[in-house]
């Protein structure tokens, strides 16, 4: 990144509880996040990126490392003076006040004058389309005008950082949709960097500029969605976002060996060959190349069917392919295949 | 709904009056009656040994601000009286507030405790309605009075040469009604502080708020509910207290409870104690009212 930081994180370790019982939720994490672009923290729960959010906003202090925001170091700053807003998981608005008034809170506290203020709240109301609600309290709100509410609370006192936790973890699934587009267009019109929380992969790769894979404390990949989805790094990112068949090998120089005896072109080093499912081509058997396998089951997904194979030394694979229309290719459990890679498909990883 | 439905439906709904009408008769007259006596009472004539004269007079509501020269038959303006009325307020204003002071951090503390050891502290809370208030206010004598726990105490460390004066004084009945009404004003309060959403705290540190701000804007505007009943639930019996003053305040320092019961007993004056009561309810009424139309302002500006 050629970029200014927006955010950097160094060397960050934060331990829950003392001693041999402290639980290192994070664990050495470095990262440097750029000004204006959409961010994403993904892993499953449990994996720290909250915890790195909430270090970020100030809520918890690093036991070691530190945070620094537009290239200044706030690691001992507290979170009223950071110049970063937080959309909460479960919004946290202030029930005893208007929607207009939640949207204008934080430029109150920071002294503003009323003038400005006003000012602002209307402008943060028409950019998430809630002027209507202006004078309404927030207990008469739908789940998704709340989180608009929570957004433009947010966004008000322009920061320099928006932290989202989660934010659409509680909206059904057609909500979420909207929201995605919505959040991509306000990051977009305002400018100001993001930095979002999801365990969602799919919500992850079509809203992010950038992507940190964690797990387990650790940052596992950072890179652009179609780098974190064509060359994930171990393992764990391969099977976390996305689908992917895992084949044992032995590296030769003539390619990976398979233990069937099928030698494969693949880029990347490491003893685990992995293919999406949707980059395998099934072939009638016997004709050209191919790896031969014997279809095990055929599951129908509408778009496309999975089509479960068998190598013949036991290894289990599946395949991704288009629907037939009427009269096209089909599957039946027990036909034998072959399967063929898509050029580039096939990458080696370490274990 | 179908006619049939309609006459069933009221048919039901006289049958639940039917039904109720006896414990509500007598919740209206058990409730009702007293009051009626005591107002009643309050317009009479007072008898020579306590006892009231069948006639109509309004001196009991006169003598609560006026006391007649005797010896010119003059009206003048009872001191007296005023000074008690005054100490009241300003005694049971006091109580709420120290109660207040005290009780939110309380209050606040139990409410972050973990579940199970919530349970465990308000229990403690409530220990003391466990005794007797005469007693738990005699205990109060043993320790603040001239030679007891306190002073002893204080005297053999030699911090002090003369014990502190305490006993018999406000500052005593001031001391003695915290103590007692302080569990009333713990219990709203945790009520409420239990069911605000400690993310709401983050969210005001979020937008720039400091501590004191969050607490000023976030915390107190959310609980309260539970600070204008634990208000009430203080100031109103506060102002009628009647053995916290006697024991405490001794002989000198009364509040109407005190006058109330004396003009039924020494004084002899039961219209003039009537009156002082129906008085004691019309500025706990008004109180409450200026109360209630203050929370209810508060809470909507726009209203």
């Amino acid at each position: 990144m050629t970029q200014k930081a927006a955010i950097t994180a160094q060397k960050i370790i934060k331990a829950f509880g003392q001693g041999a019982a402290a639980l290192r939720a994070l664990d050495d994490v470095s990262v440097d996040i750029a000004t204006g672009e959409f961010f994403t923290l993904l892993g499953p729960s449990g994996c720290g990126k909250t915890t790195l959010l909430r270090l970020i906003a100030g809520f918890e202090m690093p036991t070691a490392g530190k945070i620094l925001i537009d290239g200044a170091d706030v690691t001992e700053m507290p979170p009223n003076r950071r110049p970063v807003n937080t959309v909460f998981q479960s919004y946290a608005l202030f029930p005893h006040l208007t929607v207009a008034e939640n949207i204008g809170f934080g430029l109150k506290m920071q002294g503003r004058p009323k003038a400005e203020i006003a000012a602002t709240t209307a402008e943060m109301l028409a950019l998430v389309k809630l002027e209507a609600m202006a004078e309404r309290k927030t207990s008469q709100l739908s789940g998704g005008q709340q989180q608009r509410v929570a957004l433009a609370r947010a966004l008000a006192p322009r920061p320099k950082v928006l932290l989202l936790d989660e934010p659409l973890s509680a909206l059904d699934l057609k909500l979420r949709k909207e929201m995605q587009v919505e959040l991509k267009r306000l990051q977009l019109e305002t400018g100001i960097t993001f930095v979002f929380v999801t365990h969602d992969q799919e919500e992850a790769l079509t809203m992010s500029d950038r992507i940190a894979v964690m797990s387990a404390g650790r940052i596992q990949q950072v890179g652009a969605p179609r780098d974190i989805y064509t060359r994930p790094v171990n393992r764990f990112v391969a099977s976390f976002i996305g689908e992917t068949n895992f084949l044992p090998v032995t590296a030769t120089p003539q390619g990976a060996r398979l233990s069937t005896g099928d030698v494969i072109a693949a880029e990347g080093e490491g003893s685990v060959l992995i293919v999406r499912p949707e980059q395998l081509r099934l072939g009638p058997a016997g004709v050209g190349a191919g790896l031969a396998a014997t279809v095990t089951g055929v599951v129908y997904f509408g778009t496309d069917i999975h089509v479960n194979l068998e190598l013949s030394d036991g290894t289990a694979l599946t395949a991704r392919v288009p629907s037939p229309v009427d009269g096209g290719a089909d599957f039946t459990t027990g036909q034998p295949v072959a399967v063929t890679f898509q050029p580039g498909a096939a990458r080696l990883i370490r274990e | 709904m179908s006619p049939a439905e309609q006459s069933q439906r009221r048919k039901s709904s006289r049958n639940g009056w039917l039904l109720s009408a006896p414990a509500l008769s007598l919740l209206f007259l058990a409730a009702s009656g007293p009051l009626l006596i005591v107002l009643v009472y309050s317009f009479l004539t007072p008898g020579q040994y306590g006892n009231v004269i069948w006639e109509f007079s309004l001196d009991g509501w006169v003598g609560i601000l006026f006391t007649r020269d005797i010896f010119d038959g003059t009206m003048n303006l009872a001191d007296a009286h005023l000074t008690i009325f005054w100490r009241s307020v300003k005694l049971s204003l006091m109580t709420t507030a120290l109660t207040f002071a005290l009780g939110f951090p309380t209050a606040w503390f139990i409410a972050t405790r973990p579940p199970a050891q919530r349970a465990m502290w308000l229990f403690l809370i409530t220990i003391p309605f466990w005794t007797n208030l005469l007693i738990r206010t005699f205990a109060i004598n043993e320790v603040i009075r001239n030679e007891g726990l306190m002073n002893t105490v204080l005297i053999s460390l030699g911090l002090i040469s003369e014990p502190i004066r305490l006993i018999n004084t406000d500052t005593a009945v001031f001391i003695g009604m915290a103590y007692v009404y302080l569990p009333l004003m713990v219990l709203p309060l945790f009520a409420a502080i239990d069911r605000f959403d400690m993310k709401l705290l983050e969210a005001g540190y979020d937008l720039y708020a400091s501590r004191l701000q969050v607490l000023r804007h976030v915390i107190l505007p959310i609980v309260k509910p539970g600070i204008i009943a634990g208000s009430i639930l203080v100031f109103v019996p506060s102002l009628g207290a009647y053995v916290t003053p006697r024991v405490l305040g001794g002989g000198k320092n009364m509040m109407i409870g005190n006058f109330i019961e004396l003009q039924f007993g020494q004084g002899r004056n039961w219209p003039l104690g009537a009156a002082l009561s129906m008085a004691l309810l019309l500025i706990v009424m008004a109180a409450l009212l200026i109360y209630v139309r203050a929370s209810t302002k508060g809470s909507n500006p726009h209203g």
